[in-house]
C-alpha cells in the first residue's frame, strides 16, 4: 500500500487528514527540511511541498511571494525534490507532495521527473496548470514510477468533467473550495460541503478541500466533511512575517498544531 | 495544400491547447461553445461587419510607400494602415469581436492585459461604448513608459492596476489578469489581446484580426492585379501578423516574415525573441509554444524598447508555421527599430508605433534585397503617438551617456 492510501486508510472515519503547505526552498533551502519535520512533529499527516516557479498564475500575492524568495534563494526543482530526498532519510511514513506548474517539470521532462521523484520518495504530484486533458504522457511517467497523480476540482467544474478527473487521479483529489487563487478568503462552507457529496458519487477516492482555509475554526469546518483539510498560504503568510528561520519553525509548528486540534473526531461516516 | 488548424481542442500541431487550473476549464469551455456559435450566426457576423465599417473605420487603406520606397531602393513597400482605426492600432478589432461575444454571454465586466497600452485601450473603448465595467492590468514599467495610454484607459472609465511583482510587464499583467479571472469568472468576460492564452483564444483571436489580410490581399490584387512577393509584420504574441498573414497561408508564393523584438541583441540574451532565438518551448499562460526560460524552466525576463512586443512567449499558431516552415522568423534590435520609426516619419509623415517600427526596419531591409519588380506589404499595426515620450527619453538618455 502506498503511503497516501495508508494513511486515508488508517483515519477513515476518525477525522480529517492535515495537510499543511509549504514553499519549497522559503525562506531559503537549507529551512525546508526543518520545516518539514516541524510539521510531522505538529501533527501533519501529509505534506505539500511547493515547487518554485517565476509566473504562478493559480496563486494569490502570499504564494507568489514565497516563490519569489525561494527563487532568489537559489530554490530549484531538482534542488526541492533533493530536500524531500533529505527529509526521507530521517522520516520514511509521511506521505509528501510536490505541487508546482507544467514549466518547470517539462523541462526537467516528465520521465526523469517522475523518476527522480520516486528515487527522493515524492508520492504524489499536483501540476496545477496542467488538467487531465493534456496530462496523457506525464500520467503515464508517473504511473511507471508508482508517482499519485492529484487532479483538481473547482467549483466550476461541470459534472461532465468529475469522471474524467477521477479518472486521471490516483492517492485523493483535491478539491479547490472556492473560485479564485489561493490565500483568498471567501470560502463557502456549506457551498463546499454539497459539492463534496456530488464528487464522492463519482469517485472513491479521499477527497482533500484546500484554498480560503485560514485557521482553525475554517479547518473545524471543513475537517466535519473533507478527507483531508489543505492549508497554505496561512502558513506561508505568517513565515513571511518572522525575522530568523528560528522564529519561522516555532511560529509554524505552534499554528500547524492548533489546526490539528481543531479537526474534529468523527463517528464512523461509512460502515467499511 | 490544406490548412486545417487548430485540431478540435485548440492545437496547433504540438503547440497550443488548454493549460490552466481547473477552475478555469469550464468557463473556457463554455466560451468555445459561445464563440462556436456565434462565428455561424448570420446576425453576429452582420454586427461586427457594421462596427468594422460604422465605428473603426474599415476597411483600412493599403498605402504605397513611394518615397519609403525609393530611400529602400527596391521593392514596393505598402503600408497596411491599421494605425489609422480608431484608437490607432489593430487592436480594436479583436476588441469588438471579443465585446460584442461577451454581450452574447451576459457579462457585465472586461478584463485585460496590456503592453504597450494599444490593447487596453482598445479594451477600455469599447466597454464603454457597450457600458461595461473594465478594469485593466498593467506592469508598472509599461504603465511608466506609456503614460499616454495610461491616461486614455481612465479617461475611458477604465480602472488601470499596476502590476508590481515579477518583471513588471506583459507576462505579469496576464498573470494578474488569470487571477482576476479565475475569482471573478460568473461576472466577467477575459478580453486576451494577443492569438495567445488557452484554447479558444488562439483561433478567435485569429478570426477576428482576420479581417486585415482578407482586406489586404483584396485591395492588392486591385492595385497591382497579383499577389505581392511578400509580407512583413512584427510579433510580440502575434496578433497582427497572424491577422494580416492568414488569409494569404495558401497562396504559397508569397513570403510570411514575422519580426520579432531582438532587444539589445539575440546574443546579449536581452531580447524577446523565442521563435528566432528558438531556445525552447514549454508553457506558459495557458499554451504550448515557443519560449524563453531559463534550464530550470524559469521564465526568464525579456527586454524590447517597444513594451507591446517584451514577452517570452508567442501566439502557438507561429510556432506552428515555423516548423512547418509557411512563415519565416527574425528579429530587429531597439537601435534598427528606432531609425526605421525616424524613417518613416520624416519620409513619409506617419508615425509609427515601436511595434510596428520592427517590422518597417526588416521590411526595408527586404525591400532592399528584392527586385523593383517585387512588391510587399507591411502591416502598419498602429500609430506612434504613445511613443513620442518614451523616444525622446530614451535618446536623452543616450546622448547623456555619450
Amino acid at each position: 500500500m502506498s503511503r497516501i492510501k495508508g494513511v486515508f486508510a488508517a483515519l477513515k472515519g476518525r477525522r480529517a487528514a492535515l495537510i499543511p503547505f509549504i514553499a519549497g526552498g522559503d525562506p531559503a533551502l537549507s529551512a525546508t527540511v526543518p520545516l518539514m519535520h516541524a510539521l510531522v512533529r505538529a501533527g501533519a499527516d501529509l505534506i505539500e511541498v511547493g515547487m518554485p516557479f517565476s509566473d504562478p498564475m493559480a496563486d494569490g500575492p502570499v504564494i507568489q511571494m514565497a516563490h519569489q524568495r525561494a527563487l532568489a534563494a537559489g530554490a530549484t526543482t531538482r534542488a526541492v525534490i533533493d530536500q524531500v530526498a533529505a527529509f526521507r532519510r530521517d522520516d520514511g511514513r509521511t506521505p509528501v507532495i510536490l505541487m508546482g506548474y507544467v514549466n518547470p517539470v517539462e523541462t526537467m521532462g516528465y520521465e526523469a521527473f517522475a523518476c527522480a521523484c520516486r528515487a527522493a520518495g515524492v508520492d504524489g504530484v499536483i501540476l496545477v496548470d496542467m488538467p487531465p486533458e493534456e496530462a496523457a504522457e506525464w500520467r503515464a511517467c508517473a504511473v511507471r514510477e508508482g508517482v499519485d497523480t492529484i487532479f483538481l476540482l473547482s467549483p466550476t467544474t461541470p459534472a461532465e468533467r468529475l469522471a474524467v478527473i477521477a479518472n486521471a487521479s490516483t492517492g485523493f483529489l483535491y478539491y479547490v473550495a472556492l473560485k479564485g487563487v489561493t490565500g483568498a478568503s471567501h470560502l463557502n462552507v456549506a457551498d463546499a460541503a454539497a459539492r463534496l457529496a456530488a464528487v464522492r458519487a463519482s469517485s472513491a477516492l479521499p477527497v482533500g478541500v484546500g484554498f480560503g482555509i485560514r485557521d482553525p475554526g475554517s479547518a473545524a469546518e471543513v475537517g466535519r466533511f473533507a478527507d483531508a483539510v489543505i492549508v497554505g498560504s496561512a502558513i506561508v503568510e505568517r513565515m513571511a512575517a518572522k525575522d530568523t528561520i528560528d522564529e519561522v519553525l516555532a511560529d509554524v509548528e505552534v499554528f500547524v498544531r492548533d489546526l490539528r486540534a481543531a479537526l474534529p473526531e468523527r463517528a464512523s461516516r461509512t460502515s467499511s | 495544400m490544406s490548412y486545417e488548424q487548430p485540431d478540435a481542442r485548440g492545437h496547433f500541431g504540438p503547440y497550443g491547447g488548454r493549460f490552466v487550473a481547473e477552475t478555469l476549464m469550464g468557463p473556457l469551455a463554455e466560451l468555445e461553445r459561445a464563440y462556436a456559435q456565434a462565428r455561424t450566426d448570420p446576425a453576429f457576423q452582420a454586427e461586427l461587419a457594421a462596427d468594422f465599417r460604422d465605428y473603426v473605420g474599415r476597411p483600412s487603406p493599403l498605402y504605397f510607400a513611394e518615397r519609403l520606397t525609393a530611400d529602400a531602393g527596391g521593392a514596393r513597400i505598402y503600408l497596411k494602415r491599421e494605425d489609422l482605426n480608431h484608437t490607432g492600432a489593430h487592436k480594436v478589432n479583436n476588441t469588438i469581436g471579443q465585446a460584442l461575444l461577451a454581450k452574447r454571454m451576459g457579462k457585465k465586466r472586461l478584463i485585460a492585459e496590456t503592453g504597450a497600452g494599444q490593447h487596453g485601450v482598445a479594451t477600455a473603448t469599447v466597454a464603454a461604448r457597450l457600458g461595461l465595467s473594465c478594469v485593466i492590468y498593467m506592469g508598472a514599467e509599461d504603465i511608466a513608459r506609456q503614460a499616454p495610454n495610461v491616461r486614455r484607459m481612465r479617461l475611458l472609465g477604465a480602472e488601470v492596476v499596476s502590476v508590481t511583482l515579477g518583471s513588471r510587464t506583459l507576462k505579469d499583467a496576464m498573470n494578474e489578469a488569470m487571477r482576476d479571472w479565475a475569482t471573478t469568472v460568473d461576472e466577467t468576460f477575459y478580453v486576451i489581446g494577443t492569438v495567445g492564452g488557452p484554447h479558444p483564444y488562439p483561433v478567435m483571436v485569429r478570426d477576428f484580426q482576420a479581417v486585415i489580410g482578407e482586406e489586404a490581399r483584396r485591395q492588392f490584387l486591385e492595385r497591382e492585379g497579383r499577389l505581392p512577393q511578400a509580407l512583413v509584420a512584427c510579433v510580440g504574441g502575434g496578433s497582427n501578423a497572424m491577422g494580416l498573414f492568414y488569409a494569404f497561408l495558401a497562396d504559397a508564393e508569397v513570403d510570411l516574415y514575422g519580426v520579432e523584438a531582438a532587444g539589445k541583441g539575440l546574443a546579449s540574451g536581452q531580447h524577446a525573441a523565442p521563435l528566432t532565438a528558438a531556445t525552447g518551448r514549454g508553457v506558459l499562460h495557458g499554451a504550448r509554444s515557443y519560449l524563453m526560460f531559463d534550464e530550470d524552466g524559469q521564465i526568464r525576463d525579456t527586454h524590447s524598447i517597444s513594451a507591446g512586443l517584451d514577452y517570452p512567449g508567442v501566439g502557438p499558431e507561429h510556432a506552428w508555421l515555423k516548423d512547418i516552415g509557411r512563415a519565416r522568423y527574425v528579429a530587429v534590435g531597439d537601435e534598427m527599430a528606432l531609425a526605421a520609426f525616424h524613417r518613416l516619419t520624416r519620409l513619409e509623415g506617419i508615425l509609427p508605433a515601436l511595434e510596428s517600427s520592427h517590422a518597417l526596419a526588416y521590411a526595408h531591409e527586404l525591400a532592399g534585397r528584392l527586385g523593383h519588380e517585387a512588391a510587399i506589404i507591411v502591416n502598419l499595426s498602429g500609430r506612434g503617438d504613445k511613443d513620442v515620450e518614451s523616444v525622446a527619453a530614451y535618446e536623452e538618455a543616450k546622448t547623456c551617456r555619450a
